[in-house]
């Protein structure tokens, strides 16, 4: 089915919710409500976009405890002709992806140690794309879900 | 959000079962609640996921954290899971080899290494 009949094709959605840990939830029910009306993912990829918007919305609330920020953080979904966008944006201090750690092989004793920083490897796995952009106030968070393509992260 | 984490005894395992969401706004309860097990001197302990509807990287994390804490004491953690939204989250990050994953607690309880429906 073409984009444009699912009547969604252009739109833009944004939903700002407060910086703490029960509005993550309504955001990631919001952009999988948004993400299952629009005909072209399949139930798998908008149980892929909900879970990847979860860790994205993680982040950034913890990016604005760490920063004592009150501001809210906002998610825009854009419904394009080939693929769906969703941006989580904080006003915390922003951080360098390229510099997270390493986890050890799932065979080493020590992969135990890693309790965190689990949330940027599943968001890469899940999403076509995912770009982080330092912004003024914070990091942009822009996932990708493109219309047509095969689940990511299906062995 | 509701999260249920009710706790039944099972052929000396307890049994904790999960309900609902695992996010980082209910994920703190379910530490709790496994730190408190521990604490209780529970150390073989299945975690039934069969009734949880969402898992990110916090749901994990507690895992990982209770397994670790379980291993110290010569104890060792068990997961019970079929639903294969929330198996993708063990796949993708590699943790389907950290973890004993069983289709059933009768198979957990049952032990095997199989990673579970042997016995079921």
């Amino acid at each position: 089915m073409l984009a444009g009949e699912a009547g969604l094709a252009g739109e833009v959605i944004e939903l700002e919710i407060p910086a703490r840990a029960e509005f993550v939830a309504l955001a990631r029910l919001v952009v999988s409500a948004l993400a299952a009306s629009d005909s072209n993912l399949i139930d798998e990829r908008v149980d892929d976009l909900k879970l990847a918007v979860s860790e994205a919305c993680t982040n950034a609330i913890e990016a604005h405890g760490k920063a004592g920020s009150d501001e809210r953080v906002l998610v825009r979904c854009k419904a394009g002709s080939e693929a769906l966008e969703v941006c989580v944006e904080d006003q915390g201090q922003g951080f360098d992806p390229t510099q997270l750690p390493d986890h050890p092989p799932v065979t080493d004793p020590d992969r135990l140690k890693f309790e965190r920083g689990l949330g940027i490897p599943l968001i890469k796995a899940l999403v076509d794309e995912v770009e982080f952009s330092p912004t003024d106030r914070g990091t942009a968070v822009r996932l990708v879900m493109r219309y047509g393509a095969n689940g990511a992260g299906t062995s | 959000m509701d999260l249920g984490l009710d706790v039944e005894e099972r052929d000396g395992f307890a049994v904790l079962s999960v309900r609902g969401e695992v996010d980082v706004y209910t994920a703190p309860r379910f530490r709790e609640r496994l730190i408190e097990l521990v604490s209780e001197g529970k150390h073989m302990i299945i975690v039934d996921l069969e009734g949880v509807d969402f898992l990110d990287s916090t749901g994990l994390g507690v895992l990982v954290g209770g397994l670790k804490r379980l291993r110290s004491h010569d104890g060792d953690l068990l997961l019970v899971c079929t639903q294969s939204r929330i198996l993708k989250v063990f796949e993708i990050t590699g943790l389907t080899k950290v973890f004993s994953i069983h289709d059933s607690v009768d198979a957990a309880v049952g032990g095997g290494s199989d990673g579970g429906g042997a016995n079921a």
